[in-house]
């Protein structure tokens, strides 16, 4: 029950802004069905941007539709989506009356953008407060305006009414502001925080949340209406191309003007090391980048050669370790084993491969400046450019457009920094665009890695220890977001210095083994700075590659104690929740307890089931995977695949089977196909015939899905979960198709004919 | 080595003064500020710049622009609209297919003048049919889908 005092307290500060009518400027991109015209500006009475303010996450608007700031990100797989159901269902009004900004500066606090599967996990939390708290707001006022204790007020579809009399939130304050408080935390990011006085609703009173409702952006996409970041025209704008050397490392130390000279308008833009042309005409700046005669530096070949890669890992001075699991005494529980187990497992350095090269566009003028970009975290983004520029933040506005595809730090973050700066340089808005060879050869990788696993088993077969060992570049030698320019490539051509973390990550299962070891040591980068071998995160940063030596290794184990693979998981596993998707993945593929693998002979075409598990972050993911080898090409065919995932509360069962799909096939994609290839000099994978993906004659006959929606529990995240899995899953697959254990990823056709060649 | 050059867009004469020799793809977006096709690969490696010429799905990034004068050149916006949908995007949009979306030309149109052939293909045929184009967002599942939902809606 509302006290006669809170009332009084919400009335004054409600009257205070109330006042004000609300002027629409600049306003943001809205998706959901309103009109961008019809949304709120921050001119009027609007308190300021933070997030101690109601009026930073939610807006009854003057026709009542509801406005929600989401200050995380959407690329695609209908996170905006869930938060309008999130925040309809808190406000008691349909779903299609909610709309949702996000990805502008001006209009959204910076919850972090999309990172790590958070959008609804960490993301969608102040905004149900902000909804549950704008409705206990508004019922207030209605029990005043109506003179009916609040107690007694029902809202139905964003009117408040007790049976006989009503007003509905549009009469109540649409087009004003609330003017009331949140409680915040005071961080910003991933781990912003704000709460207000509402107590949100109970997961038995959903009605709109765990309900299948379309993405707003799909019909725009489809007709070609949308408009990406590549779209953007500003009058006086310039195309810009960057220029980089062959030699990874090498700086320009001559430029030839004369080279462009029969170019019209091209120029050259060049700032200590950062080379660039720019011309008025998208074709003309191509060209020039084509034709532009560059002296480059003497550097050395700063690379091995690809075949020495593992060995480099195996043999580089570790920069840092760590024990992120550490139970019992492993190394005497391994000393006293009757048998020790031991397998080494490696993976390469993958690429983003986005659809499109990045794309940004920028303007410098009267001390400020505005950056479009696609990137997955518009407000590091806006940060980054501030940095770069020395502008303070405020007087930077990051606008996200939709880009070509974005699953981590891609090269969205560079073009975002190279747009800056020759926007500077020329005093004129330019649009940077990558041509495909950066797209592919100059974006941060997944990093390489090897792993090192053993097990010792007592004379009963039983796992007494386990130590698992990855060796590793760094997880982060540029960071996930691009708020620091010494994490980009202009920031270090521009002498920004070198800030590596030197980090690596360990397994996320529940196996209860008495003596457990995860640990990892972490080496240098092949080279410091502007390298086409930065790593960073690329989607579920390094789930694939340490989840496929470790579900691999945990079937090696179950082989050796001629266990079937997935009861064998049944036993060790602790989390019931680990339980509950191997079994249910087990019992939707029809899985058949197979203590050794079927190892098919002949030439013809061989089929194996294969099963792997993971958690992410409050997630738990099972994959079985049913794989055709053809033994003569080595060709492997994820046939079918079926799948159990558990991310909490499930708010959009639909959406969730696409997002899943998407990332079994990803993840199917990096298992079979996908390397990065180098020589002593550059990445050499620098097109789509270099760094092959997975295309239609290998997609999946079957994705089948299994939802287990957990009510009692919050979303967790689902956004990268099922990539995890898949890779080991496909391994075990192969392994029991064939009786030959893969253990180095990709599953090429050469690699699986070499392979069993061995045998 | 500028020369005017006349196209005909989605059934519009349009005329642009380029080197006849530059990417029909460049005509397209920078010289008659069209926002679809998407530069991609420029290489014909991925199918986002892809338009239809005559009917037939091509790469604008490596079709020189001189030399589809007076062919028919329809893109994704001009297949068709929200009110009036060709059944490749009414059926795209019922399967909610695409993430980012950036790939959509190439595989819509694709499965346009696919299904304008035959209505009714088997799943190797769409299969086959759609090799070369690139969605790295892993939505083939959808797009499966959606392009045995289009042909039912042409079937009737």
């Amino acid at each position: 029950m509302t006290r006669l005092s809170d009332l009084a307290i919400a009335r004054r500060d409600l009257l205070k802004g109330s006042g004000a009518l609300v002027v629409s400027l600049s306003a943001p991109a809205l998706v959901g069905g309103g009109r961008a015209e019809a949304a709120i500006s921050p001119v009027a009475g609007k308190p300021g941007l933070t997030p101690d303010q109601l009026d930073s996450w939610v807006a009854v608007r003057a026709d009542g539709r509801i406005t929600a700031y989401f200050g995380k990100m959407d690329m695609g797989q209908g996170v905006d989506v869930a938060i309008a159901q999130i925040v309809a269902e808190e406000l008691d009004v349909p779903f299609d009356r909610v709309d949702v900004v996000m990805g502008d500066t001006a209009w959204t606090v910076n919850q972090g953008g999309a990172s790590g599967s958070t959008g609804l996990l960490l993301g969608a939390i102040p905004l149900r407060n902000a909804a549950a708290e704008a409705r206990r707001v508004l019922v207030e006022m209605a029990a005043e305006k109506l003179e009916v204790p609040a107690g007694r007020l029902r809202v139905v579809d964003g009117v408040i009414g007790d049976g006989t009399k009503k007003v509905s939130y549009a009469e109540l304050i649409g087009g004003r502001y609330f003017n009331v408080p949140m409680t915040w935390n005071g961080k910003w990011g991933n781990r912003l925080a704000a709460v207000g006085k509402a107590k949100p609703k109970k997961a038995s009173e959903y009605s709109t949340v765990g309900k299948n409702y379309p993405r707003f952006d799909v019909p725009g996409k489809v007709f070609g209406t949308t408009d990406f970041v590549t779209d953007v025209r500003l009058p006086g704008m310039l195309h810009g191309r960057m220029i980089r050397p062959a030699v990874a490392g090498a700086v320009p130390v001559g430029v030839d003007a004369g080279s462009i000279r029969d170019i019209p308008g091209a120029r050259i833009v060049r700032e200590k090391d950062l080379i660039a042309v720019v011309a008025e005409k998208e074709w003309d700046a191509i060209r020039a980048a084509q034709k532009l005669k560059v002296t480059w530096s003497d550097a050395p070949a700063p690379f091995p050669s690809q075949d020495k890669l593992y060995d480099h890992i195996r043999n580089a001075p570790a920069v840092a370790r760590k024990s992120p699991v550490k139970t019992g005494d492993v190394d005497k529980a391994l000393g006293a084993a009757a048998r020790v187990i031991e397998a080494e497992y490696e993976w390469p350095f993958q690429s983003h491969a986005s659809m499109g090269p990045a794309c940004a566009v920028c303007e410098v003028k009267d001390g400020k400046a505005t950056l479009w970009t696609g990137s997955q975290k518009p407000h590091y983004g806006r940060d980054g450019v501030a940095a770069i520029l020395g502008l303070p933040p405020d007087d930077v506005r990051g606008i996200w457009v939709p880009g070509p595809g974005s699953y981590g730090r891609n090269d969205a973050g560079d073009a975002a920094m190279d747009a800056a700066v020759l926007a500077r340089a020329t005093g004129r808005p330019v649009r940077v665009q990558y041509m495909r060879h950066e797209g592919h050869g100059w974006d941060p990788k997944a990093p390489a890695s090897i792993h090192r696993v053993r097990a010792g088993l007592d004379a009963k077969g039983n796992v007494i220890a386990y130590d698992f060992l990855s060796r590793a570049f760094p997880r982060l030698d540029v960071a996930s977001n691009e708020s620091n320019p010494s994490d980009t490539l202009a920031g270090r051509l521009l002498g920004h210095p070198d800030k590596t973390n030197y980090v690596f990550g360990n397994p996320a299962e529940s196996y209860d083994f008495a003596n457990k070891r995860h640990r990892f040591e972490v080496i240098r980068p092949l080279l410091s700075g502007a390298s086409p071998l930065r790593t960073s995160h690329l989607r579920d940063p390094l789930g694939p590659q340490i989840q496929f030596a470790s579900e691999s290794f945990v079937d090696e184990l179950a082989q050796a104690v001629g266990a079937d693979p997935v009861e064998f998981r049944l036993r060790l596993v602790k989390d019931s929740r680990d339980g509950a998707v191997i079994r249910a993945a087990a019992e939707k593929a029809g899985w058949k307890p197979r203590p050794r693998p079927h190892r098919n002979g002949g030439n013809g075409t061989v089929t194996g089931r294969g099963i792997a598990y993971a958690q992410r972050n409050g997630s738990t993911v099972a994959v079985v995977a049913e794989v055709d080898v053809d033994r003569a090409s080595g060709r492997v065919w994820g046939r079918r695949f079926v799948v159990a995932h558990d991310c909490g509360l499930v708010v959009n069962p639909g959406e969730l089977h696409r997002v899943i799909e998407g990332n079994i096939v990803q993840g199917l994609s990096r298992a079979l196909y996908e390397e990065v290839t180098f020589d002593e000099r550059s990445v050499t994978s620098v097109d789509w015939v270099g760094y092959p993906i997975l295309e239609s004659p290998d997609v999946p006959l079957s994705i089948e899905i299994v939802l287990l929606d957990r009510r009692e529990m919050p979303p967790k995240g689902a956004g990268e979960p099922s990539t995890r899995p898949v890779a080991g899953a496909i391994a075990n697959a192969i392994f029991d198709a064939t009786g030959v254990r893969i253990r180095r990823a990709p599953f090429t056709p050469d690699r699986i004919k070499g392979a069993l060649r061995q045998t | 080595m500028t020369r005017r050059v006349s196209l005909t867009v989605n059934g519009a004469t349009k005329t642009v003064d380029v080197d006849p020799d530059m990417p029909l793809l460049y005509a397209l977006r920078d010289d008659l500020k069209m926002n679809n096709p998407h530069f991609g690969c420029g290489l014909g490696q991925c199918g986002a710049c892809t338009v239809l010429v005559n009917g037939e799905p091509t790469r604008s990034c490596q079709t020189p622009v001189g030399s589809v004068e007076g062919r028919a050149i329809v893109t994704l916006v001009g297949l068709g609209t929200p009110e009036k949908p060709h059944p490749v995007q009414q059926a795209y949009v019922e399967e909610g297919v695409v993430q980012c979306g950036y790939c959509a030309s190439g595989w819509v149109l694709t499965a346009a003048a696919m299904l304008a052939k035959n209505p009714k293909p088997s799943d190797a045929q769409i299969r086959d049919g759609l090799a070369g184009l690139k969605c790295r967002c892993g939505t083939h599942m959808a797009i499966f889908r959606a392009v045995r939902r289009a042909g039912r809606i042409m079937a009737g």
